[in-house]
């Protein structure tokens, strides 16, 4: 307790100097405060949008695609095609208890829809009600998805991407309108919320019209399935959903539950675990970035230090002479160089917090993609504690080793000092 | 005892300090090694100062008597030979060690003050107490006593900046003082100081010295040296002449 006190005594005397000098180690310091915290943030910051974008596709989505037998199976020749049909998500629904959700998916990329003169050739999408909150495609206020009822009583209803809504009826709204899909009138029930979708397949959602799936059917006299969603009940149960789907469907259409060609999965599951570390390995580099400089300040504080034990070699002296056990000393020194880089600290996270809140603000009405996708940056707290255990960690060491040479040397010597 | 090296044989007697002795010191030597050359400051200096005495070293520039001062005050270690303060052998001691032994056995006095600038003369006086860890109440009365005693109690909360070499001078002596050390080591006191503030300080000392202090001067000034009571001469770190006043 004593020795603390002495030791903020030293350094309050010597804190009565050289102030420019402590200003300008507190600026470097409050610099690299800056950069590690604006790196830290905008990664943190990427990361989330990138994770929304993901999201944008749907969350822990399974997507199948129809293919080809390559094992033979049960006396049938490999090379066989399997086709899905809709009846088959009614199966997998009702076998797969793994699965929570699922729809079928029927495309025609190129179908004319009219309104007034306004005419384009499009992509329309037959899918089942579940589809919406499946894939993320949710409707504006005042609009609303696909639901049963379409579904059973094969209505003509179409739901348009938020796009393609523009394009086709313009700034006002079009939900109520009737649009000729194919020729054949068709009722807008509703508009996509604008989302931002990375994944994708088919088009970007925003720019193609929904239909039933039942409807789609009747009208295009389709038969098969373009492709196959569902989503497992959890991520962890994923490969066992897989397991059992393939059995169910494997039984139905006599495949080989391990033949890996007869149907295609896109599993963004999987995919979200390798984005999740790469996202770890940019936050690092980030990190490490931010760090650098960071380190910099410190090497910049440690030279002032140095600098200011060098030019107080002889008060050191006078002070050894007096009798100052070098714990003093060197104390006095460590906390000087604590206090700077604190206070440098302090101030460079209140000013990048700051410019992180302006930042932020600025996205959130910023109409480029380009900054959009720049995501929001965010400061979090394994942000800030690595920033505060970085900047103690760098004073103690710019104080440490000047100290530690302040100390060594013979009073007599110190003494002799011009 | 512990750590005598071999050249103690030749002035047995000062290893005692039941007769008073403070400052014994046996064959020291002192080189300076500068990596190129070696500078042998002091080559075997044997010396011994007893209990109220009042002396001074005497001796032209380069001559060690600096240097010899550094090792009676422990600001510098010998590289051979033994000394012993009050009969405790100092070669060889831990540097914190040191510290302690220069803070409560030794006072100093600098030519040039070496008063701590950014403090108030007070702060200064009051260190040596902080380093010893004199409880506030006492180390107030000490420091106060202490102005009282140099006469300067209007002045203990000027910086030295405000101060004039006269009065720098007596505050370090103040501060010198401040442990109650067995011995005051004064290099060159009065160097940077006109003759009146230097006599007056000459002053201090003498009384002092009648009060029961034991003193050591360094000195090239045969006026003041001529006011101590004994007068050693070193020359080519080598003590030539060891003569007491009449």
């Amino acid at each position: 307790m004593r020795t603390l006190s002495l030791i903020v005594r030293l350094f309050r005397s010597a804190a009565k100097i050289q102030r420019k000098r402590m200003v300008l180690t507190m600026t470097a310091i409050a610099w690299g405060t800056i950069a590690i915290l604006l790196l830290l943030s905008f990664g943190e910051g990427l990361k989330r949008s990138l994770q929304q974008g993901q999201h944008g596709l749907g969350e822990s989505l399974v997507i199948i695609w129809m293919g080809e037998t390559e094992k033979a199976y049960v006396g049938l020749p490999a090379g066989r095609p399997i086709r899905l049909i809709p009846d088959d998500v009614e199966l997998v629904l009702k076998n797969v208890p793994e699965i929570a959700g699922a729809s079928g998916e029927m495309h025609n990329w190129n179908v004319q829809l009219v309104n007034g003169r306004t005419a384009l050739n499009k992509r329309v999408v037959g899918v089942h009600p579940a589809y919406g909150e499946l894939r993320a495609t949710y409707p504006q206020a005042g609009g609303r998805y696909i639901d049963e009822l379409d579904q059973q009583l094969k209505r003509r209803v179409v739901f348009l991407g938020n796009e393609l809504a523009k394009d086709l009826f313009g700034a006002g709204d079009p939900v109520g309108k009737t649009l000729l899909v194919a020729d054949m009138p068709f009722t807008v029930i509703g508009v996509l919320q604008k989302k931002r979708q990375m994944g994708m397949y088919g088009g970007p959602d925003s720019d193609r019209a929904t239909i039933p799936l039942s409807t789609f059917e009747a009208m295009f006299g389709r038969r098969y399935l373009s492709n196959l969603i569902y989503k497992p009940a959890t991520d962890d149960l994923s490969p066992a959903a897989k397991r059992r789907f393939m059995e169910v469907l494997g039984g139905k259409y006599r495949f080989d539950p391990a033949d890996t060609r007869a149907l295609y999965f896109w599993d963004t599951i999987e995919q979200a675990k390798v984005f999740e570390k790469m996202m770890i390995g940019i936050e690092i580099f980030l990190g490490v970035i931010g760090g650098l400089t960071l380190i910099i300040g410190g090497v910049g504080v440690a030279n002032i230090m140095f600098a200011a034990v060098t030019h107080r070699t002889r008060e050191i002296g006078v002070q050894m002479a007096l009798g100052a056990r070098r714990l003093y000393i060197t104390g006095a020194i460590v906390l000087e160089s604590l206090a700077l880089t604190f206070l440098g600290g302090l101030f460079g996270i209140g000013i990048g917090a700051a410019i992180v809140q302006t930042l932020a603000a600025v996205q959130a009405h910023a109409k480029s993609e380009a900054m959009e996708f720049l995501g929001q940056p965010t400061i979090s707290v394994p942000i800030a504690v690595t920033t505060v255990t970085l900047l103690g960690l760098i004073g103690l060491l710019a104080g440490y080793f000047p100290a530690r040479r302040a100390v060594s040397v013979q009073p007599a010597e110190a003494l002799r000092f011009e | 005892m512990m750590f005598g090296n071999g050249r103690n044989g030749k002035n047995g007697s000062h290893d005692k300090d039941a007769n008073g002795t403070i400052i014994a010191l046996c064959g020291i030597r002192k080189v300076y090694d500068t990596g190129a050359i070696k500078v042998e400051a002091l080559c075997g200096v044997d010396l011994a100062v007893r209990e109220n005495e009042f002396l001074a070293i005497m001796g032209p520039s380069g001559s060690g008597k600096s240097t010899l001062m550094n090792i009676i005050g422990c600001l510098d270690t010998a590289t051979e030979g033994s000394y012993r303060l009050r009969g405790e052998q100092v070669t060889g001691l831990t540097i914190d060690r040191l510290a302690e032994i220069r803070n409560r056995r030794v006072g100093f006095v600098f030519q040039n003050f070496n008063l701590l600038p950014q403090l108030t003369a007070y702060e200064n006086v009051e260190m040596p107490l902080l380093f010893k860890g004199t409880p506030a109440r006492e180390r107030r009365a000490r420091v106060q006593h202490l102005f009282e005693q140099v006469g300067l109690t209007d002045r203990m909360l000027h910086r030295p900046v405000e101060l004039s070499g006269g009065q720098m001078q007596r505050v370090a002596i103040a501060r010198a003082l401040a442990c109650e050390p067995d011995i005051i080591l004064a290099d060159e006191p009065t160097g940077n100081l006109d003759t009146t503030s230097g006599r007056d300080i000459v002053g201090i000392f003498e009384e002092l010295w009648k009060k029961g202090h034991t003193l050591v001067l360094i000195t090239h000034d045969a006026a003041i040296a001529a006011r101590t009571r004994r007068v050693v001469r070193v020359q080519d770190g080598v003590v030539v002449s060891d003569e007491l006043a009449a």
